[in-house]
């Protein structure tokens, strides 16, 4: 099964860390990307830009409204995520609380659906 | 028993329904993967069983049969619905396929079926509420309108929780299997935690009206018991422990006209001699394998009252010592509230009063109804009257249970200015 891992931080943490530990955070979020390529775990991963950066998008009667901002204001951000390929939800929990943010933020696990 | 072979089967596909049928299910929904399959097959199993059992005889292993025929039960149900959904008719043909190995599986991988059940149940994915109504359910046979009852909820609530839980089973791939070694510790704490939560929710409700949830510890001990018979870890004996221990005293808890007694008060000759032994002799074992947590420390402060003549003549300085050894195993305002008890009664009441002032003005307690009640009994114990009757007033406006209640009005007479 594919599970989508996205990491929720409070940018504010995340700003207030130092040089050092954020620099070690980045770090080591490439190196476990790496580990997961070489288990066979990985398809994708990304952080994002801070979340003043977002724009929503809706369509209405074929039209589009365009808004500043991400569509729900809360305490802690999406703040990037790792798609992997896992047996089940043990093995995706198991992937996802090793991811480097987890230590300063959550991670929620979902399960991809496919659509038919 | 009957003479008419009818009666008999009957009699016999009852009796293996009550001993086996949570076992034949465990096994079923590791077999065909579905939950509600599993349960329409043994159904059927059952049924087939009532059929069949009178002319051609009761089978040499009943639960082997049932596990046999239910899962054939469950491929032609598969192959019947395939009419509507063909993605179905795959999964027949591939059960079917798997079917056709008749060798009888061993003991072990049915053991494990049962344990693969617990964790599912008690997957700490699933709400908590939901952890419980699954776990009665599947784990315990309860029907959903025993638990609705038991938890003072609405049938149709629990059956949501239960349906939800299973969607989230299948759809989120929670899979069904013991974890690994070094996950156990921590799934094995959710599962304790839903047994433990069980019990609670059935002893404190024995003070109450409803006998039926007084029932609710029992399901909880025997929750306990077979956990400790699957994976004996101290832990788990621990718990089991605790809840017998707990248990033992059920009778000298209410008066025989429903008024709480509490422990210091208690006819110590109504307290269940066998329970504690048994109790006290799993504590032990526990305690003896050098890897226990905090179950079997609150088991073994249940213990050393259990042992003690009178109330005076409790091993308080042994009590507080593992109140401390609790306190760093798992810090919580709760345990040092009954540490600062355990130690005024070793100490004196000041010395007490002293500590649930320092942890009342911290705040974490301040909504806590026993650590109010705790504290006017130290104040009256004191003989100051006034603060004792304004902490009992406090408690009596945070209590919700009428026995509590009635309680805490006697108290209140009692230091009446």
């Amino acid at each position: 099964m594919k599970y989508l891992c996205t990491v929720w931080i409070e940018e504010a943490v995340l700003n207030g860390l130092s040089k050092h530990d954020a620099e070690t955070l980045v770090a080591d979020s490439l190196a476990y990307d790496e580990e997961l390529k070489r288990s066979g775990h990985f398809i994708a991963a990304n952080a994002l830009e801070p979340v003043n950066t977002a724009t929503s998008i809706r369509v209405r009667n074929g039209k589009a409204s365009t808004t500043d901002g991400p569509f729900v204001e809360t305490k802690e951000q999406l703040g990037g995520f790792v798609l992997i390929e896992a047996r089940d939800l043990n093995e995706a929990i198991q992937l996802a609380s090793k991811i480097p943010p987890a230590r300063v933020g959550g991670i929620e696990v979902r399960p991809v659906r496919e659509l038919k | 028993m009957s003479e008419d072979p009818a009666e008999l089967a009957r009699q016999t596909v009852e009796a293996v329904y009550r001993s086996d049928s949570r076992r034949v299910l465990a096994t079923l929904i590791r077999l065909l993967g579905d939950f509600d399959l599993a349960e329409e097959a043994l159904h059927d199993a059952c049924r087939a069983a009532v059929e069949q059992w009178p002319h051609d005889g009761v089978p040499t292993n009943p639960r082997a049969w049932l596990v046999s025929t239910g899962r054939f039960k469950a491929i032609d149900t598969l192959r019947r619905r395939a009419r509507f959904d063909a993605s179905l008719g795959e999964l027949a043909e591939r059960l079917a396929a798997t079917a056709g190995d008749t060798t009888a599986p061993d003991l072990e991988e049915l053991e494990d079926d049962r344990l693969r059940l617990i964790f599912t149940c008690c997957h700490p994915a699933l709400p908590p509420d939901a952890q419980v109504a699954l776990t009665l359910r599947e784990i315990c046979g309860l029907t959903t309108e025993e638990i609705a009852r038991a938890f003072l909820t609405l049938a149709p609530t629990v059956a949501q929780r239960i349906v939800r839980a299973k969607a989230k089973i299948r759809d989120a791939g929670i899979p069904y299997q013991v974890p690994s070694r070094n996950e156990l510790g921590e799934r094995l704490d959710a599962v304790l935690h839903v047994i433990y939560l069980v019990f609670n929710e059935g002893y404190s409700a024995s003070l109450g009206e409803s006998l039926t949830r007084a029932d609710l510890s029992g399901e909880a001990i025997r929750l306990g018991r077979l956990l400790l018979e699957l994976l004996p870890e101290p832990e788990v004996m621990g718990l089991v422990a605790l809840m017998v221990l707990h248990e033992s005293r059920r009778a000298a808890r209410t008066s025989p006209s429903g008024e709480l007694v509490l422990l210091d008060d208690q006819d110590r000759s109504l307290w269940d001699r066998a329970r504690i032994a048994e109790g006290v002799a799993l504590v032990r074992r526990a305690l003896g394998s050098r890897r226990f947590g905090p179950y079997t420390l609150q088991a073994a402060i249940a213990a050393v009252h259990a042992e003690a003549p009178s109330a005076a003549a409790t091993d308080w300085t042994q009590i507080v010592g593992l109140y401390d050894v609790l306190l760093r195993a798992d810090p919580s305002p709760v345990i040092e509230l009954n540490r600062a008890v355990a130690l005024a009664m070793r100490d004196g009441p000041l010395a007490g009063l002293v500590l649930i002032d320092a942890l009342l003005a911290r705040g974490e307690l301040a909504e806590y109804r026993f650590a109010h009640s705790a504290r006017a009994d130290l104040c009256r114990r004191l003989g100051r009257t006034a603060e004792a009757r304004a902490s009992y007033e406090r408690a009596l406006e945070l209590t919700r249970q009428e026995t509590e209640r009635r309680f805490l009005v006697r108290r209140l007479a009692e230091v009446a200015p």
